[in-house]
């Protein structure tokens, strides 16, 4: 292993997992991929990861529990399951990035609070509508007291799998939830909208905050300001109407599309997400590598 | 085809999809007054939620005046014979708020979907099973996919436990031989009842009922006066009265419900429920009828020209719910120039 880099596990080898992967292999600075993992054999995850000198495996966490030489594992698999794998992990010393919407850890979020919970066992990425939205809500809240922030999310049905579809109250609950807690809104509501429109169309979130102070000129600074920040880990991240204001409302609305390492560019719900947990991942290894050095 | 003695079910909507023609700003005098008509009247089910379900005050779909909990207490008051409903858009609405609402006093949960994601339903209409109530399902925008499709999706919602699968003509798009196509093959196909829910944008909202009807539908929808999003749903009376023309049982009396209709609502009204030039487009284009009052809305604000939105829409293949999709399209077409 490079030195320079920390080896890392990726947990579930379906779209999102292999979709991480690709990400990690073309674009982190800090870690090394060192294993896939699944429990079907004929998994098309698996065998990509195969094809690409990466180790793959079948039996599942154990494979990474393990392994003594991974320090961080993501977990792309379902809530039910990272509710096992969680403690599993932390047993073993293995840093969880939580793709799930199991939430055992922290909700983390690059920009707002990232640097916080970087020595915590397990991070949650909440969902990519709470992803796309909180950061504008976030640097409204900067500016002003956010009495109310709401969110849409509308996404093009063939981007949403089944774990969404099964449990789409989680997605707006949690989202809701975290408009308030990182958003920093005193009330959050979140709304999802599945289109099956073809061509697919590209993920797109409307986010209205109810506003102390109408701020304009600040407001449309501080969004602006975010949109780049976010495209530092979202290429893909597009301002489409900047700040309307109607009285106390602000509106804005946001297009999100994806790289396409892997997932088609339409799911910019599913490239946010693949894209946070490279984020939190190489900062996490990067200071594993400072700390690694320094013991030297 | 169905007999003449055959028994039609009518929910009444006026304080659900009617709410769209009020901007949700029904007072509990009016919930109180309508309901209790409706209920004297005999109407079957009697819905009462925000026009956008259960959870709809918001933003995107407008502020209601009272909540959701408050207009079923309200409700739950006056109603004595009959069911009260809700509806629940899952995406919107969540299960914590259909228990809230059965709390209320909801005895029938009416869970919606688009047309092509009835997956993302199970589990509310499992739990409304789960808790007794009586479930309908909606397929909305019904016309926008084949007789086949429409029937994939409506034996997902019959296998979750749905009692009642309706087709949903949520722009008011389709012509009789659509919504005859679509009820006949849920009619063939499935084993629970087929309900369907018209839109009178094209000036069909009975004609379609009565078709659907005509190919075995039992269950269907009305609004006093036509009362709804776009040019409204089918007059509940006007239904009554076509009804019991043609010998159909509704156990609803037809001198009361014209009562209700004459009396109670039409005096509410803030708006005549016309076909006007927009209405008949959000038909013509097959656009969702709610979308009409917020289209309007976005004109004025953007000094744009309803219809060029409400082409666009239609063009860039929008479903229901999004509201804020206006707002993006008049802020487009005010910047082209």
């Amino acid at each position: 292993m490079n030195e320079n880099r920390v080896n890392v596990a990726i947990i579930g080898p379906g779209n999102i997992g292999t979709d991480l992967m690709y990400k990690i292999i073309n674009r982190s600075k800090f870690m090394n991929l060192k294993l896939m993992v699944g429990i079907y054999s004929n998994s098309e995850g698996l065998k990509r990861a195969h094809d690409l000198g990466i180790e793959a495996s079948s039996n599942g966490i154990d494979t990474v529990l393990r392994d003594k030489s991974t320090k961080i594992a993501f977990d792309a698999t379902t809530a039910s399951a990272h509710l096992k794998n969680a403690p599993l992990l932390e047993r073993a010393g293995i840093r969880a990035i939580d793709l799930t919407p199991a939430a055992v850890g922290p909700y983390v979020c690059p920009i707002i609070n990232m640097d916080e919970h970087l020595n915590r066992p397990n991070i949650n990425l909440i969902t990519c509508g709470a992803q796309a939205t909180i950061v504008i809500v976030a640097a409204i809240s900067c500016v002003t007291k956010v009495k109310y922030a709401e969110i849409v999310a509308t996404i093009a049905s063939k981007s949403a799998g089944p774990g969404t579809r099964q449990n789409i109250d989680e997605f707006t609950q949690t989202t809701a939830r975290a408009l308030e807690v990182l958003g920093k809104a005193e009330k959050g509501k979140a709304i999802i909208i599945l289109n099956p429109a073809e061509p697919p169309l590209i993920m797109r979130n409307t986010i209205y905050t109810v506003v102390e102070e109408q701020n304009k000129d600040k407001i449309v600074a501080a969004v602006e300001k975010m949109v780049k920040k976010v495209q530092e880990y979202v290429p893909g991240y597009r301002l489409r109407v900047p700040p309307i204001f109607d009285e106390d409302k602000v509106t804005t609305m946001i297009e999100v599309e994806g790289v396409g390492d892997f997932l088609p560019r339409y799911a910019g719900n599913l490239d946010i997400q693949t894209s946070v947990a490279l984020a939190i991942g190489d900062r996490i290894a990067e200071k594993l590598v400072g700390e690694e050095a320094k013991s030297r | 085809m169905s007999c003449r003695s055959e028994h039609i079910r009518i929910v009444d909507t006026t304080l659900r999809d009617g709410s769209h023609a009020v901007k949700h700003q029904f007072t509990l005098e009016d919930v109180k007054s309508i309901a209790s008509a409706l209920d004297e009247a005999g109407v079957y089910g009697i819905e009462i939620s925000h026009g956008d379900g259960l959870a709809g005050s918001s933003i995107q779909y407008g502020w209601a005046l009272y909540s959701d909990e408050q207009r079923l207490s309200s409700a739950s008051e006056v109603v004595k014979n009959n069911k009260i409903a809700i509806l629940l858009i899952p995406g919107i609405g969540t299960k914590k708020d259909l228990q809230r609402a059965i709390e209320h006093g909801a005895k029938i949960a009416r869970i919606a979907t688009h047309v092509t994601e009835a997956d993302i339903s199970e589990q509310h209409i499992k739990m409304a099973k789960d808790m007794g109530l009586e479930v309908m399902t909606f397929l909305m925008l019904a016309h926008m996919e084949s007789p086949g499709k429409v029937l994939e999706q409506a034996k997902l919602m019959e296998s979750y436990g749905a009692d009642v699968v309706y087709v949903v003509d949520s722009a008011g798009a389709m012509l009789p031989d659509d919504a005859r196509a679509r009820v006949g093959t849920l009619k063939e196909h499935l084993t629970v009842e087929v309900g369907f829910h018209a839109h009178n944008n094209l000036g069909l909202a009975i004609g379609n009922t009565l078709a659907a009807i005509q190919e075995g539908a039992t269950v269907v929808d009305g609004t006093l006066c036509g009362l709804g999003a776009g040019a409204g749903n089918a007059p509940t009376e006007v239904l009554v009265a076509v009804l019991d023309k043609l010998s159909y049982k509704t156990d609803i009396d037809l001198y009361k419900i014209m009562d209700a209709a004459e009396d109670v609502m039409r005096p509410r009204m803030h708006r005549p429920q016309i076909i006007d030039m927009a209405s008949l487009t959000l038909g013509y284009a097959g656009v969702y009828s709610s979308f009409l009052l917020h289209i309007y809305k976005a004109a004025e604000r953007f000094k744009v020209e309803p219809l060029d939105i409400l082409l666009e829409l239609g063009r860039r293949k929008v479903v229901g719910g999004q509201e804020d999709m206006i707002v993006d399209v008049a802020y487009e077409l005010s910047h082209r120039e």
